[in-house]
């Protein structure tokens, strides 16, 4: 009986404390750099698309959400013909971008993504391509990559050597 | 004014204020909860959400009021009906102030257990006409606990009656010009109160509801305005049962004259009513043989105790 009392007692004073709930629309809180949200494709600092259309996101995804098809440039440049997300399966594991090679599809701090109609959540290429880096700044695939498609001579990339001219003896 | 005309206009005003209280009672009981809880509460819709009844009463007003196949349909509907009807009749015998009140009865008292042991019908015959396990269940338990609960809820109250020599409420409010009963009357009002949480079927006392273990115990199948009215009922039980407490414990009308009556009674009965909802934010339900022993075994015995001191009280001082 005296427990029960002490304990609306206690209830009462919570009246005084402050308040948990956070008014939502008005007030936002903050959510951080690598909240797993909405997923974009990103783009390299000279603004052409990360993408080389691997698959492995499409593979790594656990409710197959994600469907694309790969097709190349004239220069042999590997990228997707479209790239689809349907966000009404995805779960936002993240495991596409952890499988991503090449840094191009990211989770970024978004969730405000409600529709009245559901197909308004199949995102096509051009709803998921941003014009920026997203998290990693200054990644050039090509750059690093061995295959020469005009974004550098074969040899000329980063911490690569000069290729080896295998028809002379002088090393 | 013609009496009879001052008549109905008083029924009607007490009929209508009590009702809305009852619904304005939806929106305090979310409010006062999210506040002992840490929360907001219902704040969108209106001024401080003060709206919010008006919304969930056109909500279930266009629900649609459906009546199961397997239900007793007579039955089932006449049960959520005597909820409200028993409580409301009782409504009539309390005296708001020394002018408002329906009628001056000289069983007020007895007039109020009669109501409130017609109200257990309703639990039992909703319970029945479901034709649902759960409902049943929660019907059993309601009668159960009515049984055990209206015995000393009689008992304890007879305290009152005895020092006060009448079963009439005015009477009652009028003989506490001295010192209001509560002072000398503590076991029994501790008692009464107990047994009036388990009137109105409210935490810790739910046991015929119980959501946790039997889906929503006598109303599950019902839906639409007719689980509105159980709704508003069981609001109504705990403003009668403050009503009730106000009027044989704490004076009823009486307080300082800076204020008029009525606004005395309505100060009283809100405490009274946030006690109900502050209990609610903080008490567990007991289990059920837990509830039934505390009655008979503590309450009853005590409530006993309570009635023959205060006889032998009132017979040596007399």
């Amino acid at each position: 009986m005296l427990s029960n009392i002490r304990s609306m007692w206690l209830v009462f004073l919570r009246m005084f404390h402050k308040r948990v709930t956070v008014q939502y629309p008005e007030k936002k809180n903050y959510l951080p750099p690598r909240w797993r949200g909405r997923i974009v494709l990103t783009r390299d600092p000279d603004h052409s698309e990360r993408c080389v259309a691997c698959y492995l996101c499409a593979a790594a995804c656990p409710v197959d959400c994600i469907s694309l098809q790969a097709t190349e440039d004239e220069k042999g440049r590997r990228y997707p013909e479209f790239f689809r997300i349907n966000f009404s399966r995805c779960i936002f594991c993240g495991l596409c971008e952890d499988a991503c090679p090449t840094y191009a599809i990211q989770l970024v701090p978004d969730f405000e993504m409600a529709e009245y109609n559901r197909q308004n959540l199949v995102y096509e290429k051009q709803d998921l391509l941003i014009d920026g880096q997203g998290k990693y700044h200054g990644y050039n695939f090509y750059k690093v990559a061995g295959v020469a498609v005009g974004v550098k001579e074969k040899g000329g990339g980063d911490n690569e050597d000069k290729p080896v001219d295998i028809k002379k003896l002088i090393p | 004014m013609n009496p009879i005309w001052a008549h109905i206009l008083t029924l009607v005003l007490v009929l209508l204020v009590m009702v809305t209280i009852a619904a304005g009672l939806i929106y305090v009981e979310r409010r006062m909860l999210a506040v002992w809880q840490d929360r907001l509460g219902p704040n969108r819709v209106g001024p401080f959400g003060l709206l919010q009844v008006m919304a969930d009463m056109i909500k279930i007003f266009f629900k649609e009021d459906w009546i199961p196949k397997f239900a007793d349909k007579r039955v089932f509907v006449l049960a959520p009906m005597i909820v409200m009807i028993s409580i409301l009749m009782t409504f009539a015998v309390i005296p708001f102030t020394p002018l408002i009140s329906v009628v001056n009865l000289n069983i007020g008292l007895l007039f109020f257990l009669a109501m409130s042991s017609l109200g257990a019908y309703s639990i039992v015959l909703a319970g029945w006409a479901s034709n649902n396990k759960y409902s049943l269940l929660g019907a059993i338990r309601g009668s159960a606990q009515m049984l055990s609960y209206e015995v000393f809820m009689g008992l304890s109250l007879m305290g009152v009656v005895v020092m006060a020599g009448s079963f009439n409420l005015h009477d009652i409010v009028m003989a506490q010009n001295k010192v209001w009963y509560f002072i000398p009357q503590i076991v029994g009002f501790v008692v009464f109160f107990i047994a009036g949480i388990a009137e109105t079927h409210r935490l810790p006392f739910d046991i015929p509801e119980a959501e946790s273990e039997l889906v929503a115990g006598y109303h599950s199948e019902y839906s639409g305005m007719k689980f509105g009215m159980f709704f508003v009922g069981e609001y109504l039980g705990i403003t009668l049962i403050s009503a009730l407490i106000v009027t044989l414990y704490f004076g009823g009308w009486r307080g300082p004259h800076f204020l008029p009556p009525v606004i005395w009674f309505l100060i009283k009965m809100f405490v009274f009513i946030l006690i109900f909802i502050l209990m609610r934010a903080s008490l567990p339900r007991p289990r059920y043989d837990q509830l039934m022993s505390y009655g008979w075994k503590i309450l009853l015995p005590l409530s006993l105790l309570n009635l023959l001191i205060t006889g032998a009280c009132v017979l040596y001082f007399k």
